[in-house]
């Protein structure tokens, strides 16, 4: 009813779901096994930053959306520069686009047949 | 009720159409009316399409035919006889295609009338939205090429208007004029072949062409105009450009239906290559044609999103990735049909079922990201952040949409991309590490949108948001719900509506021309 | 007169004309115009489709056998063609005039805030 077989692998999101509880569970029982000493808001959960206070946080200090993946689109630059460059934005190259591929598939198809 | 579900098909396209050019005369009611008389119009939509889905499924996906102005013939004719009127023909597949159009109306609909309501022009909107919705339906239910072809025209018109319905922003202007462009380039083009396939046989009814065709050279490019054509309308890469422009600069919840709409014309390539074509061609070049359009959309739309600064326009690369993995399962079901293996059959499940969970996930996305720009006044990612303190259902929904979109379990997302990794797998194993791949970096785009747009401290710029309106909750609250079934209960849904659909493609090439013409 | 195979010469050359002028022209309008081109050669295409050489039209409640007739259903499309090709030339125009007010130019070169 909820399983999904392709054949040769099978998915059934609710066993899934019961195994995800259940870790869950588990990591509970094992947390409950922890130093009960610990307490919020002491010198235990301070930052250690080689014996300095912490800098107060100011509102502009968020991760922003460009320095994420910073280092994988970096490392990936020589593809991004020209998958960038290819998408210019331009009219007519959206419209050459389409009539290349549709020569192509002309050749593709008159080949094959 | 047996009335009702024969006349359906034709329903389904006269209420929208109707309501489409009444809506600015109820306008002048009042906004209330308005939205009453449109939500009942939405609403008796998504009442049939279930009612025709019940119908066709319950009979197992066969091929049922309506004939527009009345029964003076019996299908299927008897020998000889050639169907001349107009005709809409509904096989699983169509009925599926006109769930999810039911599902992304209703939900837009309703999200609009509180996303629109402090905006002028909402008779307009919701004329054009009916007007688009009207052609969709039209494109899924016809069984004949030049109302297909009309009912493409509809489809453009009205989800250009839409794209550049805010004539106060100069980019939508612009996506405006590439969008209604490109589409009427493509229209056109696809005029050309049915003219071409009209000009060899002299029929334009889908069915009696599929019986005559020949795979003449003829044959060839007019299959060739049709499929780069429709292809193009999907969004495939390298034709996509205009999608990111269409879907980034459309209202939030026409963005919705927008990429319903390029599952329609998805709907006519698949029509198109399995039950007009289907045996005439070389199955295999075909499917290898759409497996190497599917693993560039893939690749390439999902890579443009992560580097894209703008939310609405990330969220539209990512859609635009999507209709890919459709294309892969699809592709790879096109590919072996001819010997027709078991993967073949589980790869156009995957494929077909991940229309309808992306229809739903993307749908949620667009609304919640519309409902974070409104709220946060800006659409750059790079100047958001903190939404989340104050946003806290719509960053839950987000962050759901996201994971079901990028493949993760036990969302619906996955059930689909399961089924296309495994067949595929069997294929080639080269498509199911890019398949792989891909939805990896999907999760990683949706990581930074979320990231940059809701996570982070307080901060003066988001002290003030707060949850959108009840009247754009429960349509995101729907749609979260229907991904989660989804997503839990997959086998139900693929056993009884994703199969039928599938095999209406893959199978049905004669049932469907023998509804017509007769055995 | 038998004019052969020229109308269909004709309606390839307009689209290939309208295909040029639609990727090599800059200016918005022109590419309207292209768009506009194209469509004439679908159409004129559709019609030379259903012509009969010597065919009369084919408006009878009870048609005379033995009689050439035109296809009446080529005529039919090329007129829904038109009715469509006249809704998306006066979008198309109109975003035209919006954009040349929001960019203050028809160049589709500068038109291209929406890349990358």
């Amino acid at each position: 009813m909820s399983g999904l077989s392709s054949g040769f692998g099978v998915w059934n999101p609710i066993a899934w779901a019961l195994l995800f509880v259940g870790i869950l569970v588990v990591s509970f029982i094992v947390r409950s096994f922890g130093n009960k000493g610990y307490k919020r808001g002491t010198g235990q959960t301070k930052v250690f930053l080689s014996g300095n206070d912490e800098p107060e946080a100011s509102g502009g200090l968020h991760v922003r959306g460009d320095h994420l993946y910073w280092g994988m689109v970096d490392g990936l630059s020589a593809y991004y520069r020209r998958v960038k460059a290819w998408h210019t934005g331009i009219l007519s190259d959206y419209a050459a686009w389409f009539i290349g591929v549709l020569g192509l598939v002309f050749v593709i198809l008159v080949l094959a047949r | 009720m047996t009335a009702l579900t024969l006349h359906a098909p034709v329903l389904l396209i006269a209420l929208p159409l109707l309501g489409a050019f009444a809506t600015p005369l109820i306008g002048k009611l009042g906004k209330g009316a308005r939205n009453t008389f449109v939500g009942l119009i939405v609403l008796a939509v998504a009442g049939l399409a279930s009612l025709l889905a019940v119908s066709v499924f319950g009979a197992g996906g066969v091929p049922t035919v309506y004939e527009l102005g009345g029964g003076t013939f019996t299908f299927p004719l008897s020998g000889g006889q050639v169907p001349i009127r107009i005709l809409f023909e509904v096989d699983g597949m169509s009925a599926f295609m006109g769930l999810i159009t039911a599902l992304i109306a209703l939900t837009s609909a309703f999200f609009s009338f509180s996303y629109w309501r402090e905006r002028s022009g909402g008779d307009l909107y919701f004329s054009l939205f009916l007007l688009l919705t009207a052609g969709i339906f039209g494109m899924v239910m016809t069984g004949d090429m030049f109302n297909f072809f009309v009912f493409l025209e509809i489809t453009s018109i009205a989800a250009a208007s839409l794209v550049g319905f805010r004539v106060w922003r100069k980019q939508s202007q612009e996506a405006g004029f590439k969008v209604m462009a490109m589409y009427t380039l493509s229209g056109l083009f696809v005029l050309l072949a049915i003219g071409l396939l009209y000009g060899q046989y002299g029929h334009l009814n889908i069915a009696a062409l599929a019986n005559s065709l020949q795979g003449s050279l003829t044959d060839m490019i007019a299959l060739g105009l049709l499929l780069t054509g429709l292809a193009m309308k999907a969004g495939a890469v390298p034709m996509h450009m205009w999608a990111p422009d269409a879907y980034g600069e459309a209202p939030a919840p026409m963005s919705a239906i927008l990429v319903a709409n390029s599952q329609a014309s998805l709907y006519g390539l698949f029509r198109i290559l399995f039950t007009l074509y289907g045996v005439t061609v070389s199955t295999g070049t075909m499917g290898w044609i759409l497996i190497v359009l599917a693993l560039l959309t893939i690749f390439v739309g999902v890579t443009m999103a992560l580097i894209q600064s703008d939310l609405k326009r990330l969220v539209a690369f990512g859609a635009v990735s999507q209709i890919g993995y459709m294309l892969l399962g699809v592709g790879v079901g096109l590919a072996v049909m001819a010997t027709k293996p078991e993967y073949g059959l589980v790869a156009m499940q995957g494929g077909i079922f991940h229309m309808l969970n992306d229809a739903a996930c993307v749908g949620l996305l667009f609304f919640a990201s519309g409902a974070v720009i409104r709220a946060a006044g800006t659409r750059d990612l790079n100047q958001m952040g903190g939404l989340g303190h104050q946003m806290k259902w719509t960053s839950i929904f987000f962050a759901i949409g996201a994971v079901a979109l990028a493949g993760v379990p036990p969302f619906n997302g996955f059930a689909s991309k399961f089924l296309i990794y495994e067949a595929s797998f069997k294929l080639s194993p080269f498509l199911a590490v890019i398949a792989v791949l891909s939805s990896i970096m999907l999760l990683a785009v949706f990581v930074k949108a979320f990231q940059a747009a809701f996570l982070g401290p307080r901060s003066n710029a988001s002290a003030h948001v707060s949850d959108p309106s009840p009247g754009m909750m429960v349509p995101m609250a729907a749609l979260v719900l229907v991904i989660i079934v989804f997503g839990l209960f997959p086998g139900f849904f693929v056993d009884h509506i994703v199969t039928p659909a599938a095999k209406a493609l893959w199978l049905g090439r004669d049932a469907y021309i023998n509804a017509v013409l007769g055995g | 007169m038998n004019i052969g195979n020229l109308p269909f010469v004709v309606a390839a050359l307009l689209v290939l004309f309208g295909l040029y002028t639609f990727l090599f022209k800059r200016n918005l309008i022109k590419l309207v115009i292209g768009i506009t081109l194209i469509e004439t050669g679908v159409n004129l295409f559709l019609v030379t489709l259903g012509y009969r050489t010597d065919g009369i039209s084919p408006i009878y409640t009870f048609a005379p056998e033995a009689q050439k007739m035109v296809l009446p259903t080529p005529q039919a499309l090329t007129l829904t063609s038109i009715v469509i090709g006249l809704a998306t030339t006066a979008l198309l125009l109109s975003f035209a005039v919006f954009i040349h007010r929001h960019y203050g130019t028809l160049d589709v070169r500068k038109v291209k805030e929406l890349k990358g």
